[in-house]
């Protein structure tokens, strides 16, 4: 048996009124991919803060023992000193620097009156190579896709001397492609002897890499499998997570009668707002019906959101053209408001930047895109307000205590339900969800897939973007695949499989 | 126990407020407390009011500032000095010609910040340079002494003095009858309030907790009443700043517009996603702030009872200050009037007891910094502990 390299033992931290986390255990053996998996707000995020010392030694009972010795870190150097080393979900790059001065930022190589800058550039480049990333570590980050950036984050975390590398959702913003090379290069550390702990959403991804899967539930770890002793599936890792099987993890539509076009895009193209002569979105049609979900898949930067976003009343992308009919009806929509108005409704896939208002309550925020229906004159019948807000958070079950609370202290799931309740109020036709399940855990996920049961069942229409496999597969009754702007294939529920969509997106690729 | 920290908490700027008034009535032995200092405290600090509501505006936006409004206070000085003495033209006319520099001003601040994209306080920045000269250039082009007066008695009446004068010491009938009927309609308000919140089944604050603050509002507005009483009656500004503090209440409180500068704030684009036009938003803000400019102008001319080149000097800093203190976001998003109100009366009891105490005007500068600076951290160190809860 492999030398233990960490073990965290009866950890438990107490923030005001909640345990976060209750007599967590866990053992990490010397390289070893270890994964935590979990709902969101399960507490692992809180535990690998702990252990980096973002919570200092004394905020929180119990040991952590590195390498032989007990551990009292008291800020994030400490832990770095010792060679564990954090990489956020959130990149932590400075976008206007290059690839080296992001990578020693704060690890200044030279003298700390003098950064020799040849010196970082030269080492940058050497650990640009270890994770195969073949940029100049002088190109600066904006220039660079997530992809890359991520790559540069791992350097980073290298270039410090990582023994123990804890990785945060490392692919929640990467493609597919993108992803499952990060995954191989954790593969390949591994092989050189690294320690990584892995936290994350996508559990085929965790069932891929990880040599054992730690389940957090509830603030407690729940159990711990091995993937060399015991058999690892999908299912078996969700039932640990929620603490039941979830035998279904699309719920069913029974009866939704498909009916009459609703919604339908012609020639559409869409031409980069900064970069004139790009075509983001490429003379594209489809069409959605009545009762209908209609899934988008395609790979980051395929165009989806562009295209979603500029059919929203050109919220988005310069020198639109093509045609627009809703309900049999060519429209001409030139602002949200007049999308608004004909009963079109775009739910982000970026909740936080540009979705909610976080400052602001639930309340203000289910109101906000349909005010005026609730108001005298442009005054706010403020009754009236509450009780939309209350109905809304009955229908979608939005947990949190009242509707006056402020929507940034909401987890994932409950904010996406707020999302999705300002959008309903404004009582659209046709709903076109960008990435409705991102960065929200199993249980929040189904509920959404619930609501999105409901919608259809009630007569309207459901565009579904998303670059999730199993969700296009297991939700929509008819699948557009989108790749490098132009819409490559068009699929009926029945007869999608994995392979096909991937392979119509690779011979995409192939004709160009 | 509990309750009474939450209580301090929310409330803390009105606490400090007391202790501040009662510190400096302490220091001045009473002086603070007679007739003719709440007659001041009033007439002196008039025009902050009215440019922190402008501003409140602009800030809730996303922490915007406007710079200019100094200036512009004493560029509409001199508008109206050359149009009602210089040219002899009618008040009536020379309000109106007024209003509609401020209003032209405030379409092309707005075009510019709203629809160009420009940062408002390099926009506003220019305004601050240019009106100032502007303005002093105008003045002595049409005076010799840099400064137009005398204005006519009907702008004056308008805008400054008393209503139902007497003399002073005498008690004033008119004035405490009207703040006792003002009185009467904050108890009234804030008893069918509640019993509306009853009746739809809300929340409602304890009994105790409203009877204290409805006992203390009348109370401060008795004492205000009482006192102007003996100081010859009520000013009439005092009569402008309840109307434009009455209205932005009721725009920032109940109506959906300004809703929408809450929301810009707080997140311009998820505001935007909304159908909401946050350009025009933007547009407003600026309009409206030159407009309370102009509005602030008119009562700041007829206090002086003249136009001259010094007018407004350092009102934005003014301005900017009272909604800081009074708890408005410096990034936009939160903040309210009651706020702000009472952030400008804190500076203004600051400002007058200084005064009234002989303290030296540099030190007075310097410890109001340190004031504004405070009640900033303190703000911040404050919501900190909330978000811990």
């Amino acid at each position: 048996m492999a030398k233990v390299l960490l073990e965290m033992k009866n950890i438990t931290k107490t923030f005001p009124g909640v345990k976060a986390l209750d007599n967590v255990n866990l053992k990490v053996e010397e390289g070893e991919i270890h994964a935590l998996v979990g709902e969101n707000g399960a507490g692992k995020s809180t535990l690998m803060n702990v252990l980096s010392g973002i919570y200092p030694y004394g905020t929180y009972e119990g040991d952590i023992i590195y390498n032989g010795e007990v551990c009292k870190f008291n800020k994030i150097k400490d832990s770095e000193q010792k060679g564990i080393v954090i990489i956020h979900q959130e990149l932590a790059l400075v976008p206007y620097m290059s690839i080296g001065e992001n990578m020693f930022l704060g690890n200044e190589q030279g003298k700390k009156a003098a950064i020799d800058w040849d010196k970082t550039y030269a080492e940058a480049d050497k650990y640009l190579k270890m994770v195969g990333l073949s940029e100049s570590s002088r190109v600066l980050i904006k220039e660079i896709g997530t992809g890359k950036q991520q790559l540069v984050e791992i350097a980073k975390a290298l270039a410090k001397n990582a023994k123990l590398l804890i990785l945060d959702e490392p692919t929640s913003s990467l493609n597919e492609t993108d992803s499952k090379a990060l995954l191989d290069l954790m593969l390949e550390f591994k092989k050189q002897g690294m320690t990584m702990i892995i936290i994350s959403h996508k559990l085929n991804e965790v069932a891929y890499v990880s040599d054992k899967i730690t389940v957090v539930r509830d603030g407690s770890t729940i159990e711990t499998m091995d993937k060399h002793t015991t058999e690892i599936s999908e299912d078996r890792i969700i039932k640990g997570m929620v603490g039941r099987e979830l035998t279904d993890r699309f719920p069913k539509r029974h009866d939704v009668k498909i009916g009459d076009i609703n919604m339908e895009v012609k020639d559409w193209t869409v031409y980069h707002p900064l970069y004139p002569e790009r075509k983001v979105v490429d003379n594209v049609s489809f069409n959605v019906r009545k009762g209908e979900v209609v899934g988008i898949y395609g790979l980051m930067g395929a165009g989806r959101t562009e295209l979603a976003m500029s059919i929203f009343g050109q919220s988005y992308g310069a020198n639109i053209t093509g045609k627009l009919m809703l309900s049999g009806k060519e429209v001409h929509l030139k602002t949200p408001q007049e999308a608004i108005k004909n009963k079109l409704a775009y739910v982000t896939e970026d909740r936080k930047g540009n979705g909610l208002v976080l400052t602001n309550s639930i309340k203000i925020n289910t109101s906000l895109a349909n005010l005026d229906s609730i108001s005298n004159h442009k005054v706010i019948d403020k009754d009236k307000e509450y009780q939309v807000a209350e109905e809304y958070r009955g229908k979608l079950k939005t947990k949190c205590p009242t509707v006056e609370q402020n929507v940034g202290n909401l987890s994932g799931g409950n904010q996406q339900k707020v999302l999705l309740a300002k959008w309903m109020f404004t009582d659209p036709d046709v709903l076109i969800l960008d990435e409705p399940t991102r960065g929200i855990d199993v249980g929040a996920k189904y509920e959404i897939y619930c609501i999105i049961n409901d919608l259809v069942a009630a007569g309207k229409s459901v565009v579904m973007i998303s670059s999730e496999l199993p969700e296009v597969l297991g939700m929509s009754d008819r699948i557009y695949i989108m790749n490098a702007a132009k819409i490559v294939g068009e699929l009926d529920a029945e007869e999608a499989t994995q392979e096909l969509i991937m392979s119509s997106i690779l011979k995409s690729g192939e004709g160009a | 126990m509990k309750n009474a920290i939450t209580v301090l908490r929310k409330n803390t700027m009105i606490f400090v407020l007391v202790l501040v008034f009662l510190f400096f009535t302490l220091m001045t032995k009473g002086q603070m407390f007679t007739a003719l200092n709440f007659n001041a405290l009033i007439t002196q600090n008039a025009y902050v009011y009215i440019l922190a509501t402008g501003m409140l505006m602009c800030m809730l936006t996303g922490g915007n500032i406007d710079l200019s409004c100094g200036s512009f206070v004493c560029f509409v000085g001199a508008i109206g000095g050359i149009c009602m003495v210089t040219k002899e033209m009618g008040t009536g006319i020379s309000v109106l010609i007024m209003l509609l520099v401020g209003v032209v001003y405030g379409s092309i601040l707005g075009f510019i910040i709203a629809y160009m994209n420009i940062p408002p306080w390099i926009a506003t920045l220019a305004g601050y340079l240019a009106f100032r000269g502007w303005a002093t250039a105008l003045l002595s082009a049409n005076s010799s002494t840099g400064s137009i007066a005398p204005f006519p008695k009907s702008y004056l009446s308008i805008f400054s003095g008393k209503i139902f004068e007497t003399a002073i010491g005498v008690f004033n009938v008119p004035c405490m009858i009207i703040g006792v009927i003002a009185g009467v309609i904050v108890v009234a308000v804030m008893i069918m309030g509640r019993k509306n919140r009853v009746k739809k089944g809300y929340e409602v604050e304890s009994m105790a907790a409203m009877i204290a603050k409805m006992v203390i509002s009348v109370a401060v507005i008795l004492l205000f009443a009482y006192k102007l009483s003996f100081s010859g009656g009520l000013p009439t500004v005092l009569l402008w700043v309840v109307a434009v503090v009455l209205v932005y209440q009721f725009i920032t409180s109940k109506t959906t517009i300004g809703r929408y500068f809450y929301t810009i704030g707080g997140n311009r684009e998820a505001t935007r996603l909304s159908g909401i036009d946050t350009k025009k938003i933007m547009f407003m803000a600026y309009l409206n702030m030159a407009v309370l400019t102009v509005i602030s102008a008119f009562t700041v001319v007829a206090r002086f009872q003249a136009a001259n080149a010094t007018a407004g000097t350092n009102f934005e800093m003014d301005a900017i200050s009272a909604c800081v203190v009074g708890g408005v976001s410096a990034y936009g998003g939160s903040g309210t009037v009651f706020g702000m109100v009472v952030g400008a009366t804190l500076i203004g009891v600051i400002n007058l007891g200084m005064s009234l105490m002989g303290i030296d005007a540099n030190w007075q500068r310097v410890i109001k910094g340190v004031v504004l600076l405070a009640a900033v951290v303190f703000e911040i160190l404050n919501n900190k502990d909330k978000t811990k809860d």
